[in-house]
């Protein structure tokens, strides 16, 4: 069976060019770039090639690019770092729609007696920037917001956000692990000043990530140990990884209009033909301000789960917010931030596509899916097919 | 993903039994699909009180449906009174196990059942009985309690897998504790019975020698039962014990500890020069 691919914001495919140019740092040049001889300097040269290929994709000077291992790490690190430089502020500004990156580190830092301020988002996932301002405050150590909803797709006004930080003086970091490579960004046109980005996530492989620090931003390293990274985060580089995203983020640059003209229209046909073959059917999110290839859709009289298992037996791979696939009993934080009804939040699926998908593939998930929504819906007792009507908007 | 079992995967891809029986006459609807499962399950029950008809509609995961339709087929067939004795580890076990995180949707099935037989014999549908725990998912402290006795839940993280209680804003979770230290409390006697002197020490004797004299020859140490007066244990050190300065913690931390857990609760170990 053949797999279609459509879970491209929980992780990538490794391009065949990034596996190419990486494959020598395993068996051949497996040196040291730390190490005084030639053979782990070349290893260094070569990692300063791939530190210039993601500034280049990021607009930024390479000096300001972090190797870390994940995008975890980085998130971790920027907040960390903030609490260490701001001297003793202890407010943090977030959002109720963060990764657990960013989320679950706020709430392990409110049970430490820091004070956090999660923004609300409304009903498609806008940023409430009223509340955004008023929650500025001369105590605020860091404001961190991501750039992109991972779940719905929905964009932050990031550099509005980020101006409205510089103002007052207050740090500034954005996870946009889902943005880098979907969306251009540039650094010398914005004012923030840490930015997490995750390699596997833009067709790098795993176990690899970047902190982006703007050129004169006070830091602290969350990793002590070595002089690697000009003593910004020790430990030994993930040379092959760090190599391969390199080439993933030369790759993206490429691929930016792709990804925003071909992706986008494959992502907009799978979401309107769903709609108007599936009634009780609504995309989650704000449909105009979103990254080019994520759709969140709910299916009302249905259970997630049970729809990414059916999909499963097709070879098609997606995502719920439902409770059942989050580890949890309750549905996804994100939908249930934007005042998605339980019963709507319990049958949402989110498609995310890369430019490797083909139209093909988008009409086979077309022309399963209608049966599947189906068949679920007939064993649920609250289904009442007579009362048919699209709420797509 | 979950690690289902083929016979669940196999229940989910083809339910048996889905829709209305349509003269039934022991009906129940549980759940809601706000708290993210619903199960209605109708039955047909002959003049001899024998299953003859059996349909479920789930709102539901891929367990909450297998359970179900594993629950139609498990019910054709028996009479009421076998039915009544179904539990949800029947249901499970009919499946070849659930996930310990989906126990929940076996609880559904079995609380639909419940309801449907006291449909079927004309009582009125139960008001809810009990004081909520869990606002979160409505859960009553009976219902944790039952769930506690019937399947010898030890965490509020087992009690969570199995009735949902706990799953949302958490608060609840020092009151569940309390109900499963209450009920895992339930019948064990407050002091074990007494031993005889003789049974002590042999009790003693083996403890030192099974559980705790090869933990201290490894570190080239030793100890030596001289006597057991009451509850009090001589002990003499022996070989590196006898020359180390922790031997008094040694002694306190582990010896105690270990003869206390094992032996006798109120026992205390005391070091004799010999």
């Amino acid at each position: 069976m053949k797999t279609i691919y459509l879970d491209n914001n929980a992780t990538t495919r490794v391009a065949p060019e990034v596996i190419e140019a990486s494959l020598p740092y395993f068996h051949d040049l497996y040196g040291n770039p730390s190490s005084a001889h030639f053979f782990g300097g070349q290893v260094s040269r070569k990692m300063k090639v791939a530190r210039e290929q993601i500034a280049a994709l990021l607009g930024a000077t390479p000096e300001e690019i972090i190797f870390t291992s994940c995008g975890t790490e980085s998130d971790n690190t920027a907040i960390m770092s903030a609490l260490v430089t701001e001297g003793g502020k202890r407010h943090i500004v977030t959002s109720r729609v963060e990764h657990p990156a960013i989320k679950s580190l706020c709430e392990h830092l409110s049970n430490q007696g820091y004070f956090v301020t999660e923004i609300p988002v409304d009903g498609e996932g806008n940023l409430d920037m009223e509340r955004y301002e008023q929650s500025l405050a001369p105590d605020t150590a860091i404001v961190s917001l991501m750039w992109a909803n991972n779940e719905t797709g929905v964009l932050f006004p990031l550099e509005k956000a980020a101006e409205m930080a510089k103002e007052r003086g207050i740090l500034f970091h954005t996870d946009a692990v889902q943005a880098v490579g979907k969306i251009p960004i540039d650094m010398k046109k914005n004012t923030v000043d840490m930015l997490s980005l995750s390699g596997h996530k833009l067709h790098a492989p795993k176990g690899v990530g970047v902190l982006y620090v703007r050129k004169g931003t006070k830091f602290s390293p969350f990793l002590i140990g070595g002089h690697q990274e000009k003593g910004r985060r020790g430990g030994t580089e993930n040379t092959a990884g760090i190599i391969a995203l390199g080439k993933a983020s030369e790759l993206a640059l490429l691929n930016m209009e792709l990804e925003n003209t071909r992706v986008k229209q494959l992502r907009d046909k799978l979401e309107n033909e769903i709609c108007s073959r599936i009634p009780k059917s609504r995309i989650n999110g704000n449909r105009l301000n979103r990254l080019p290839n994520t759709t969140n859709i709910s299916f009302e009289f249905v259970e997630g789960e049970a729809i990414l298992l059916m999909m499963d037996e097709f070879g098609i791979c997606a995502s719920s917010g439902s409770a059942c696939t989050s580890g949890s009993l309750q549905p996804s934080h994100v939908l249930r931030a934007m005042g998605v009804p339980f019963t709507m939040a319990h049958g949402s699926i989110r498609f995310s596509l890369s430019i490797y998908n083909t139209e093909k593939e988008i009409d086979f998930v077309i022309e399963k899916l209608p049966s599947i929504i189906e068949k679920l819906r007939n064993m649920c007792p609250y289904w009442k097919p007579e009362e048919q009507v699209c709420v797509g908007h | 993903m979950w690690e289902y079992t083929d016979k669940v995967k196999e229940h989910f891809l083809n339910p048996r039994n889905v829709g209305e029986v349509e003269d039934a006459n022991a009906i129940a609807e549980v759940g809601s699909m706000a708290c993210g499962d619903a199960l209605k399950l109708t039955l047909k029950v002959d003049e001899n009180g024998k299953i003859t008809d059996a349909k479920f509609q789930t709102f539901g995961c891929a367990s909450a449906i297998a359970s179900a339709s594993a629950l139609t087929e498990m019910l054709k067939g028996k009479t009421m009174d076998e039915a009544e004795k179904i539990t949800n580890q029947d249901i499970a076990d009919y499946l070849g196990g659930l996930p310990k995180e989906k126990m929940h949707c076996s609880v559904l099935g079995r609380q639909a059942l419940e309801e449907a037989i006291a449909n079927y014999k004309g009582e009125p549908k139960k008001e809810q009985e009990g004081n909520i725990i869990c606002e979160c998912f409505g859960v009553t402290d009976l219902e944790i309690e039952r769930a506690v006795r019937e399947n010898s839940l030890a965490t509020v993280e087992d009690v969570t897998n199995y009735t949902k209680a706990g799953g949302g804003c958490e608060s609840c979770h020092q009151t569940i504790q309390e109900i499963i230290n209450r009920v895992r409390a339930e019948g064990k006697p407050v002091t074990p019975p007494p031993l005889s002197n003789i049974q002590k020490i042999k009790m003693i004797e083996e403890t030192i020698e099974r559980e705790i004299r090869p933990s201290l020859r490894h570190d080239g140490g030793d100890i030596e039962l001289i006597d057991v007066i009451g509850n009090r244990v001589l002990l003499a050190t022996r070989g590196s014990c006898a020359i180390c300065k922790a031997s008094q913690q040694t002694l306190k931390n582990f010896v105690e500890t270990k003869l206390r857990e094992l032996v006798w609760p109120e026992l205390v170990v005391e070091e004799v020069v010999q």
